[in-house]
């Protein structure tokens, strides 16, 4: 693989560009590998690549229903902070958050990673109350955050109307290493990664069964054949209950749809990223100039990858109230995802009832910020069989009543 | 946008009327069963891509709880029906067996 450099740029400029190399190969399925990552969104493409990075294990393949960072990886906001209330939550987000800061140059890939800081608003006095208990939560966890002030805000974000009068902000809680990343390219840049490091990147290959002998996972059958393995990791996020039926187990998981969407570009006028979570809207503004905006998922069980229309008019109404400059903006694109809802809104990261099959899943609404983390601690929980980030992270949770109970300490927005 | 129709007051009630209620006829468990079955009933659900059977509430109308038979991965809906049964009726499954055939209810299967 040929680095990506200003020198490459410029060479390549001179040459009419007809030196750049695929950023990573489509190879067909070899008959065995040691471990299948099923999966190429962001947290797939993490697993593998720190498999191979800190792990040394190679021989991977990353098998895709659909296109790379097809999914939820390509349809999220983008947002990236670590504010959690919950140790164990706060421990892997932070660690996604540190491995974000190095990843372009880790991955020699632009990732476009953007700690412009993220606010989320008090506009009720008990997410006053909920987030100044954060703050020092936070503080012990050695995250740094800091409670301010609706005149501090005012000045760090002039566009927001601060006096309500039904939602008025009464504080909020500020993480200046907070921000956004191009998600597209974090995907892009780990798949060009595990691809230099030879692994395979199978797209548009479907896993129709999982193959056991006995209690122990033997492979996969999929559309381009079956392959085998000696672990297999799930990270499939929206389809993991369909994958685990597969594989003869269940999981406290549902699947609902989360949308989001995007103006017209206008000129910079919010440079952090502002959720509010009573409202249950957030917003940024990204590199074009488009303000892009997220809400809260459906209320049902939905596979169909798009939403109800009256979810995003309820979105964009409550925040017109804060923002009222958004209010003649009009809405370019719209689009859907799956996400995975667990009890506590905390993530899976576990081993299985079978063995050798791993499952990464409920990431629900905010996994694209836990990418690095969760690959992170995925991969050594795959080569090790224990992970201390993953330790409390693990399915049996619910049965013995440990919860990570993030739904009550994020309110909603996630 | 969903509309699913009230079987006690009778009208074709928009999504932005009705709240979810989650998946229907799940086996309630009490006091002295075991950690597994508890599991299973609070956190453990079908997720089906596909069929699902479902606990809604008409909330901005007659107030009361219906369950219905939805398709998860086209949003056809295949029926609603009275919440005091511990089956879908009849025609329900049957309107579910002219798009899955080999559908099975999970009792029986």
């Amino acid at each position: 693989m040929k680095r990506y450099s200003v020198f490459a740029v410029a060479r390549e400029g001179l040459r009419y560009h007809t030196g750049w190399e695929r950023a990573w190969r489509s190879p067909t399925p070899k008959k065995k590998y040691d471990a299948i990552i099923v999966g190429a969104g962001g947290h797939g493409l993490a697993t593998a690549y720190y498999l191979g990075k800190n792990h040394g294990i190679t021989n991977v393949a990353i098998i895709e229903k659909g296109w790379l960072g097809g999914g939820n990886t390509g349809r999220n906001t983008t947002i990236i902070r670590s504010n959690y209330l919950q140790d164990p939550s706060a421990a892997i987000y932070d660690k996604a958050l540190k491995l974000y800061e190095n990843l372009s140059q880790d991955l020699n890939y632009n990732v476009m990673f953007s700690p412009r800081g993220l606010i989320m608003l008090a506009q009720t006095h008990h997410e006053v109350r909920g987030y100044q208990r954060t703050v020092m939560a936070n503080q012990l966890q050695g995250v740094a955050t800091e409670w301010v002030t609706p005149q501090q805000l005012k000045e760090i974000v002039p566009i927001l109307n601060i006096d309500g009068p039904r939602y008025p902000v009464l504080g909020g809680l500020y993480q200046k290493r907070g921000g956004t990343a191009r998600h597209d390219a974090v995907a892009w840049g780990y798949a060009r990664a595990c691809s230099a490091m030879g692994m395979d990147v199978i797209q548009q290959c479907e896993v129709t069964g999982v193959r056991r002998d006995g209690n122990k996972v033997i492979g996969v059958s999929t559309t381009k054949g079956d392959i085998d393995c000696d672990k297999l990791g799930m990270v499939v996020a929206g389809h993991t209950s369909v994958l685990a039926e597969m594989a003869g187990f269940r999981l406290p998981i549902e699947s609902v749809a989360l949308q989001a969407l995007v103006s017209e570009p206008i000129k910079p006028c919010m440079d952090v990223v502002v959720m509010a979570n009573t409202v249950h809207g957030y917003m940024s503004q990204s590199d074009k100039g488009e303000m892009v905006i997220g809400g809260g998922t459906d209320s049902f069980n939905n596979y169909t990858q798009r939403g109800s229309f009256h979810h995003i008019e309820e979105t964009v109404r409550a925040l017109v109230e804060t923002f009222p400059i958004i209010s003649r903006l009009k809405m370019l694109r719209q689009w859907g995802g799956i996400v995975d809802m667990t009890g506590d809104r905390s993530p899976i990261i576990s081993k299985t009832p079978v063995d050798g099959i791993f499952v990464n899943c409920g990431w629900g609404t905010g996994g694209f910020k836990a990418i690095p983390g969760s690959g992170w601690a995925m991969a050594e929980l795959m080569a090790k069989g224990h992970s201390p980030l993953a330790e409390e992270f693990h399915m049996y949770r619910f049965r013995e009543g440990k919860f990570i109970d993030e739904s009550v300490a994020a309110g909603v927005a996630h | 946008m969903l509309t699913l129709h009230c079987p006690y007051c009778g009208i074709q009630a928009d999504e932005t009327e009705l709240a979810a209620g989650g998946e229907a006829h799940l086996k309630r468990y009490g006091p002295g069963s075991s950690d597994d079955e508890f599991e299973t009933y609070l956190f453990m659900r079908e997720n089906k891509k596909g069929v699902h059977l479902e606990r809604w509430r008409h909330a901005y109308g007659c107030g009361k709880w219906f369950l219905a038979a939805r398709d998860t991965a086209t949003l056809e809906v295949y029926g609603t029906y009275a919440a005091q049964t511990s089956e879908p009726p009849v025609e329900v499954k049957a309107a579910i067996r002219a798009k899955h055939p080999g559908w099975t209810w999970k009792e029986q299967a």
